[in-house]
């Protein structure tokens, strides 16, 4: 039951310019995405897909420009404080192409460390839910394992299962499709589908054609370091 | 090509001569060893020309080479290592200020005596009614340079009147340290007093000797015969006056000189060392091998403690401000880096020895740190730069991804850092420490020049009276080992189970 406000974007990115030296990484990008769904970022490497989630995730500071996101303005130009990027970041998750599990903490130590840590969830509730997580992505048998010991597939299911484990409205994913065979590319589509549908809305990077067509709502190219 | 083989046949002509020279050379040269840093008036420097050597133990040398139609060669060996340079034959005779002990008569080929000095104790000059003699020192420090006769007197004395014995390296630190009030006496013999009392103003040297001994030239005992025609010089000299010319121009001659030479002159006996009131000998002479390394044992036992007490004090301590030292570097700004990279540098570039020198005699007219407490931080100061570094290494090793992601999650840096960088990075340091952990057991035996004795000290003194490194070096070998063994185990097992998951 969403308020009246529904019809409002969930992300608005205005005019985001970003330069590294003399390359020029964003030029403009401006987007919105609305509530909930499947957004899919396509474009050509290079064409600054992995950089602007990565300036929306607050990793990377940008020149000139605006973005809002429920509520939190990040403003071009200007580092991010402590307080805004803690309430960014309870506002969106963040799923890497390759993962970056913590080497040192098993599956499950993995998804409870953010809830114990940031959110001061006590262990016994974090793990519960952890378990459910796991269970709901079909790895639950994998809790106590290392990620060194886990398949590619099992690992990035790990990694969302963290991502989500503090429960942000949006999730963003950097190439998911990218390190899947076809078949698990589909499994991720019906997972990503089914997550969209708990009202939680997802933005992705991918290369992948026909993943995009079959399984996003939205789909929106870039080229240059805008969204044409 | 011509012109090239005759230059070469040149040069084996050149080459022949030089070497047919050298050997000739070696023949008539008489090699003795001696110890600069003793300095005047035993062997010095030559304040003129810092190549050459000067002194009466340098005129006795001369004299005797004369005898022997041979040139004097002179060759730097550190004063505690003399006997064993002269038994492995990187010199003939050892001629500086070598004192005639027991142990000494019975390892090697000794000299007859060529100067009789008395132990003497030094105190500062407001003390002189209070400390008269080592009996009035109980519960007191006193010091004196470690393997010495006066060292051997003073482990008595710790038994007999309670003082505590404190050994130096060197003859200069005892009676700085003694104006510094780290001592309440020093023990040496009179020409070291002497010396010491006419340019430190402030120490008075009591007349009454604790004990009476001599000087003598040390040679292997397979150089009998060597030894007994120097024996014949060194009492022709006695009976001519030229002994007495070269002590009277070092202004060290006095009444114990012409007594001493006319008992070896008329070939009677003279014992090594007599304590004054008293017909204890030193002790170790009297007893086997055995007997001593049982006496010993629990000295090198109480010894290794300190090492191993000190040493893991030590590593804590590095451990904590390597872990801080690493974590500015790595999060600090400019400055705070920049002061940091600095110390590091530091630290690294200079040697641990001048870094203990410095913060124990260099900072004494500061801050007077206690002999261990001074170890504790020297060693502790250093061995945290290097571990700082290993931190540093290790916490760059950590891929940024990982640090990325838990900021994601909304970790705070102190949390990333505490929860996901730090425990990787300690796993990654784990080996490098245990190897530095071994290296600094080892490395705290450089605390000796801070007056601490500890397991090779403690060894050194032990093979000094002993006359022998056998025992005492096997013995502090395997004490060594047993400290520095379970280390490893220790740290194979804290890797093993780290590799396994932590739920």
């Amino acid at each position: 039951m969403e308020g009246a406000n529904d019809m409002s974007a969930i992300l608005d990115v205005r005019d985001v310019h970003l330069r590294r030296g003399d390359r020029t990484i964003l030029a403009g990008a401006t987007f919105t995405i609305a509530r909930g769904g499947v957004a899919a970022l396509m474009g050509p490497s290079g064409s600054g897909k992995t950089t602007i989630l990565r300036v929306i995730a607050g990793l990377e500071r940008f020149d000139r420009g605006t973005i809002d996101i429920e509520g939190v303005r990040l403003q071009g130009g200007m580092r991010p404080g402590a307080v805004l990027l803690k309430s960014l970041r309870r506002q969106v998750g963040f799923v890497f192409q390759f993962h970056h599990l913590f080497e040192h903490l098993s599956a499950l130590r993995n998804i409870t460390l953010a809830p114990t840590h940031v959110l001061g969830v006590p262990m016994a509730a974090a793990e519960g839910r952890a378990k459910e997580l796991l269970a709901s992505l079909g790895v639950e048998h994998r809790a106590s394992a290392l990620p060194r010991e886990l398949s590619g597939g099992e690992a990035q299911r790990v990694a969302i299962a963290r991502a989500l484990a503090v429960d942000p409205p949006m999730l963003m994913m950097d190439e998911p499709t990218a390190s899947l065979d076809p078949s698990r590319r589909n499994e991720l589509g019906e997972l990503l589908a089914r997550l969209a549908g708990q009202n939680r809305t997802i933005l992705l990077s991918t290369h992948d054609d026909d993943f995009a067509r079959r399984w996003a709502t939205t789909i929106l190219r870039m080229d240059g370091g805008v969204v044409v | 090509m011509i012109a090239r083989r005759r230059r070469l046949s040149l040069l084996c002509l050149g080459l022949s001569g030089l070497l047919s020279v050298r050997t000739h050379a070696q023949q008539s040269e008489l090699q003795w060893a001696g110890d600069p840093e003793g300095g005047a008036p035993f062997v010095e420097a030559d304040p003129n020309d810092p190549n050459k050597v000067t002194g009466f133990d340098v005129e006795i040398a001369e004299l005797i080479a004369r005898a022997l139609k041979r040139t004097p060669h002179f060759l730097f060996v550190p004063y505690g290592s003399i006997d064993q340079a002269i038994e492995r034959g990187t010199a003939e005779i050892g001629l500086s200020g070598m004192e005639d002990t027991p142990a000494r008569r019975a390892a090697m080929a000794t000299t007859i005596p060529y100067y009789a000095f008395r132990e003497v104790l030094a105190v500062r000059e407001a003390d002189v009614s209070r400390f008269r003699g080592l009996a009035d020192l109980r519960g007191h420090r006193v010091g004196t340079l470690g393997g010495t006769i006066a060292y051997e007197i003073l482990l008595q004395g710790e038994r007999r009147y309670g003082l505590q014995a404190v050994s130096y390296d060197d003859d200069v630190h005892p009676y700085s340290d003694l104006l510094l009030g780290r001592l309440d006496g020093v023990l040496l013999d009179n020409v070291l007093a002497e010396r010491r009392r006419k340019n430190m103003p402030g120490i008075t040297v009591q007349p009454q000797a604790v004990a009476m001994s001599h000087y003598v030239g040390v040679l292997a005992a397979r150089n009998a015969p060597l030894r007994d025609s120097i024996d014949e010089i060194l009492r022709a000299a006695m009976g001519d006056g030229r002994l007495e010319t070269i002590f009277k121009k070092w202004g060290v001659w006095n009444d114990d000189q012409p007594a001493l030479y006319a008992s070896l002159v008329a070939r009677e006996a003279v014992p090594a060392v007599s304590i004054s009131g008293s017909n204890e000998q030193i002790v170790v002479a009297t007893m086997s091998r055995r007997e001593a390394t049982l006496r010993y044992l629990p000295s090198l036992v109480k010894a290794a403690g300190v090492t191993l007490i000190l040493s893991c004090l030590a590593m804590a301590i590095a451990v904590g401000l390597g872990v801080l030292i690493a974590s500015g570097r790595v999060y600090g700004r400019g400055l705070v880096r920049l002061a940091l990279t600095g110390y590091v540098e530091l630290i690294r570039g200079t040697p641990v020895l001048l870094q203990l020198f410095v913060i124990y005699y260099g900072l004494a007219a500061v801050v007077k740190l206690p002999a261990f407490l001074a170890a504790l931080a020297g060693l502790a100061l250093n061995y945290a730069a290097y571990e700082s570094e290993i931190y540093r290494g290790a916490l760059e090793a950590i891929p940024v991804g990982q640090l990325e992601a838990a900021r994601t999650l909304g970790l705070t840096e102190r949390q990333v850092l505490r929860l996901v960088r730090g425990p990787q990075a300690f796993r990654l340091a784990l080996a490098p420490m245990t190897n530095d952990f071994v290296a600094l057991l080892k490395d705290s035996s450089l605390v000796s020049v801070l007056t601490v004795v500890e397991l090779t000290k403690q060894t050194q003194i032990f093979a000094t009276n002993l006359g022998s490194w056998v025992i005492p070096g096997t013995l502090c070998a395997a004490m060594y080992l047993v400290m520095s063994l379970p280390l490893g185990a220790l740290a194979r097992r804290l890797e093993e189970r780290w590799r396994a998951p932590t739920t």
